[in-house]
């Protein structure tokens, strides 16, 4: 039996098809769910998608945290469902207070779409356990509300307790405290990444196959469970 | 976020009032002699006369508008309409169209029960007004346009051409034009997978502005602009109808700017709402999977009007529309307003009265505000009431279909020998190694040349996970079919300096660059649209530029044996007595049976035998080379030869089907210098080359039909075969690896200075080096 991982699509959602394709290559079973049912169908993970849910009026992900779905999803990740938030995904997170710190406007002021270099920080979680720390992947960075802020005494508090995911390892592109490109709860469940791994599943339409081990493993956590 | 109902759920504001007395049909042939203010809505005192005589009375203000707008350059094509003629009547013999010319956009069988719709659009006017909402709401339209033919749009494309790269105003209307491109698309999710960006001082105060949509479908998912079955209910759905864009295909559109500045005509630019847009994609696209669309109609230019009148006019039809049941977003708008509003995100569609429930189902689901306002009659009459009132009865073919048609007068300009007499000749050429490297470093670093990633890194080309190939490559390669690999490939192609030096063969060099820019991917190009970019169409001048560029395409896809699919006709692109370079925009899609086949730019191994395929002759005419060393423009095109292109598309086809090659280049702008240095840097290797002739021509000149190409390892007698067999004149000139250019016996230059002076122009130009840049 495969793990069976759902991916949230919201109004204005537009990387949950490339989503559930990286689900699929890593071998679970992608299980959509709608951002109006407040029912995540037993799923043993959720992946909240990029994309710019609700036109990202108002804030990023300022509004899609008050969907039906997420009266479910928030408390089941606070018991240990693995919870992961891509881009605007990440943003919606942060919203639901789920993770700390926010996404703001990039430094360059300008959207940026590019192939860049992460550095994996934290390999125990249930998202990184099939990297090593410090491996470093090619993945793909594409928004223009990137750049990951929080008070110091938050990074100081992330930095210790080994809750940085990863790291923009090729120049940080956007503003980002401290090259953050992710991080993850105290519990290691829930991670924001703001690049798209999802879109390094395969050399021929990303820049590597680098990211899959996300998907990958949190199947074997899944599994593991 | 008020979730709409999908019904009117009581906060749309309604046009409540029936306002200030209406101009209804009874009152018009009661009072025949009132004034109208025709020429002001852009009509002339004969169209005027001739709607009249059409109705047998004067119109109604709100007739008024509909012919307006439907009779209008941008809507009629009234004065290219004899011209495009010759697409049909050239066309070669083909049995891949499933649609064709008339259609909101071509569609073309790409094999294993799928079709490609797609087309180019102008949005050039509202760009230069409101460079930011222009360029959004162009790309919104054409999206509108694909999604309206039943297909899932799946990528985008944009031509771009500005004024000087350094000129103030291009400081203004470039970040604005690609920061409204980027908000839209990337908003939408569709990848942006290509395109072009030029520069030239005929194109301040008259940028171009070309968009470009792509769509998917199955044969059997094929939706048709027609209002048939009386009976039937005609839905509007998505925003809400507001003042923006009123008349914008008339005013903005059809008439050159003057010198009145452009604030009179700032209230005439739409303003785009990309989320409501991905809403209704999505909603559209559930509605065709349901089965609950009969007929469709985006709305773009001209906003009700014209989808009232081409559905019913498409339909063979009547239809009765109640036009104050149309949501408002501004309640003080009249019927008149409403109809030529073009509001953006909007479509009708025409609905069985079984299905009505069902389609605002869907439409609520996706927070689509729906309404119906019609129904589809058997009368053969376009009639709407305001209030019961009745304010349109007309003949709907009249507006959509029968539109004045103009035979404009076309002179060759006086000066026009002269300028094919002023050939490069006598400009002084480079002479020596360091002259040449030199010269090829001025035309990596010229912006028209220079890497456009400070352009397309704001673009999302990764979404939908299918881009297999995109920017900087030859032409973008999306996947279609996951399984098979099943794919497209998809270039767009222009040269307003060689079409300056003859509209004719300009066209077809135009046509030929995009064709062979499929071709360097190893697809095999089927189908051809077009945006023809022009000044005023009364202009004798500007109409035989016109005239020319028409021939030469229809002729050049006869030739080449692919049909042109439709296209769009942007005139008026002149401020003042100055038009712009002709520029005709060529888009050319090819298919891939398996994409995983397709060939990148960029060079890939080490030791790998380089082959320049072609002929190289002595060609600088029009040049990249004569205009950014010489600052000069004229003597003759390189020559066309259509059956060199043919060829050489073939062997490109069937040696990347039979894995003979590693990758491809076109050789076009530049000439073979500038194709080495791109293939470099794409493929960020060095190369080795040793060129036969004199240098300067072999590195410089723009012929055409040429291909740069790495072998795979150890096929080199098999592709030198094949090429034999096909006439393709292919010469060994070196071969990839290290970490410089080396033109043998000239010069050599590093990979890593060629991109620094290839990347630093336009950062230095339009913002900031991008943070994190690495050096």
């Amino acid at each position: 039996m495969t793990a069976r991982i759902g991916v949230v699509t919201f109004p204005g959602s537009l990387d949950d098809h490339d989503a559930c394709r990286a689900i699929r290559l890593a071998g679970g079973t992608a299980v959509p769910l709608w951002h109006g049912e407040a029912d995540l169908q037993g799923v043993d993970g959720v992946v909240l998608p990029g994309g710019f849910s609700y036109g990202d009026y108002l804030r990023c992900g300022a509004i899609a945290r008050f969907a039906p779905v997420m009266s479910e999803l928030v408390p089941a990740a606070r018991a240990g469902l693995p919870v992961l938030g891509i881009c605007n995904g990440f943003q919606v997170l942060c919203e639901a207070h789920l993770l700390p710190g926010a996404l703001t406007r990039n430094a360059g002021l300008r959207f940026v779409n590019r192939d860049i270099r992460i550095r994996v920080e934290a390999s125990g979680t249930r998202w990184t356990s099939q990297y090593t720390a410090g491996q470093e992947l090619t993945v793909v960075l594409k928004s223009g509300e990137g750049a990951y802020l929080a008070d110091e005494a938050t990074l100081d508090q992330l930095e210790a307790g080994g809750q940085v995911l990863a790291r923009y390892a090729s120049g940080n592109p956007n503003g980002s405290a401290r090259d953050i490109a992710g991080v993850v709860n105290e519990a290691g469940n829930v991670a924001g990444l703001m690049p798209h791994p999802e879109h390094a599943v395969d050399p021929l339409t990303g820049p590597s196959a680098d990211g899959l081990g996300f998907f990958s493993s949190v199947l074997a956590a899944v599994v593991a469970a | 976020m008020s979730a709409g109902t999908g019904l009117e759920d009581g906060a749309v504001q309604h046009a409540a009032q029936p306002g200030a007395a209406q101009d209804t049909v009874a009152g018009a042939a009661a009072t025949p002699e009132r004034d109208q203010p025709y020429a002001a809505l852009g009509l002339t005192a004969p169209e005027y006369r001739r709607i009249s005589g059409l109705l047998g009375r004067r119109p109604t203000d709100a007739e008024l508008a509909i012919y307006s707008v439907m009779w209008s350059e941008h809507c009629s094509y009234k004065s290219s309409r004899r011209h495009l003629r010759q697409f049909a009547e050239k066309a070669p013999p083909t049995d891949v169209l499933l649609a064709g010319i008339g259609h909101n956009a071509g569609v073309v069988d790409i094999g294993q029960g799928y079709a490609v719709t797609f087309k180019i659009e102008s949005h050039n006017h509202p760009s230069y007004v409101e460079p930011f909402q222009g360029a959004a709401t162009g790309v919104g339209g054409i999206v509108r346009d694909i999604l309206a033919m039943g297909a899932r749009p799946v990528a985008v494309m944009d031509a771009l051409r500005f004024g000087p790269a350094d000129a103030a105003d291009t400081r203004r209307v470039l970040p604005g034009v690609v920061g409204g491109i980027s908000f839209y698309g990337n908003c939408l999710g569709l990848p942006n997978i290509g395109g072009e960006l030029a520069f030239d001082p005929c194109y301040a105060g008259n940028p171009l502005v070309n968009a470009l949509c792509m769509g998917v479908l199955r044969h059997d998912d094929l939706k048709l602009a027609a209002a048939t079955g009386p009976g039937n209910q005609v839905v509007l759905f998505g925003s809400r109808t507001g003042p923006d864009g009123i008349g914008g295909a008339s005013v903005l559109a059809s008439a050159s700017f003057g010198g009145g500045g452009e604030g009179a005509k700032r209230p005439s630019v739409q303003v785009g709402d990309p989320f409501m847009e991905k809403l209704l994609v999505e909603c559209c696209l559930e509605l065709y999977a349901a089965g609950l669309v009969v007929g469709i109609q985006d709305l773009g230019a001209a906003g009700v009007a014209c989808a009232t009148t081409e559905l019913a006019a498409g339909g063979r039809s009547g239809m009765r529309v109640a036009l104050d049941s149309v949501p408002l977003r501004d309640p003080s708008l009249g019927p008149a307003e409403i109809l030529m509003s073009e509001s953006q995100e909007r479509m009708m569609a025409v609905v069985t009265p079984d299905d009505v429930q069902r389609f605002l189902g869907i439409c609520a689901k996706w927070e689509v505000p729906a309404t119906v306002i019609g129904e589809v009659t058997a009368t053969g009459r376009l009639e709407m009431t305001w209030h019961d009132q009745l304010v349109v009865d007309i003949p709907p073919g009249t507006a959509a279909d029968e539109g004045p048609v103009y035979d404009r007068p076309a002179a060759r300009p006086g000066g026009q020998d002269a300028l094919a007499a002023d050939g490069p000749a006598r400009l002084a050429r480079p002479a020596g190694g360091s002259a040449l490297r030199s010269a090829l470093l001025q035309l990596l670093a010229a912006p028209e040349a220079a890497d456009a990633a400070w352009v397309t890194e704001q673009y999302d080309r990764y979404v939908r996970g299918d881009t297999v190939l995109a920017t900087p490559h030859d032409a973008g390669v999306v996947r279609i079919d996951e399984e098979t690999g099943l794919g497209v490939a998809l270039a767009t192609d222009g040269n307003g300096r060689y079409c300056l030096l003859d509209p004719y063969a300009g066209t077809q060099l135009a046509l030929a660059e995009a064709y062979r820019n499929v071709a360097v991917t190893g697809a095999r190009p089927l189908a051809v649209t077009n945006c023809l970019n022009f000044g005023s169409p009364e202009d004798p001048v500007v109409m035989w530029q016109f005239t020319e560029a028409v021939r030469g395409l229809a002729d050049g896809c006869l030739a080449l044996g692919i049909p042109v699919t439709g296209g769009n006709v942007s005139f008026y692109n002149q401020t003042g007595a100055e038009a712009i370079q002709p520029t005709p925009v060529v888009g050319v899609l090819g298919v891939h049976d398996d994409v995983r086949r397709a060939l990148g730019s960029g060079l890939r191994h080490s030791g790998a035998t380089l082959m320049l395929l072609g002929t190289t002759s002595d060609e600088l005419g029009g040049s990249l080379w004569a205009r950014v060393c010489h600052g000069h423009l004229g003597g003759r095109p390189p020559a066309v030869d259509l059956a060199a292109e043919q060829a050489l598309a073939g062997v490109l086809a069937d040696a990347a089907g039979q894995g003979l090659l590693a990758a491809a280049h076109d050789v076009s702008d530049g000439g073979l210098g500038v194709a080495l240095a791109e293939a470099c840097m794409a493929g960020q290797a060095g190369a080795t080359v040793t060129l036969a002739g004199d240098a300067f021509t072999e590195l410089f000149s723009e012929s055409a039909a040429r291909a740069l190409v790495e072998v795979a390892a150890g096929r080199e007698a098999e592709f030198a075969g094949l090429c034999a067999r096909a006439g393709v004149p292919a010469a060994v000139i070196g071969s990839a690896g290290g970490e410089e250019l080396t033109v043998t016996g000239a010069f050599s230059v590093s990979v890593a200075e060629l991109r620094r002076v290839h990347r630093g122009t336009l950062p230095a130009l339009f913002g900031p080096a991008r943070s994190g840049e690495q050096a």
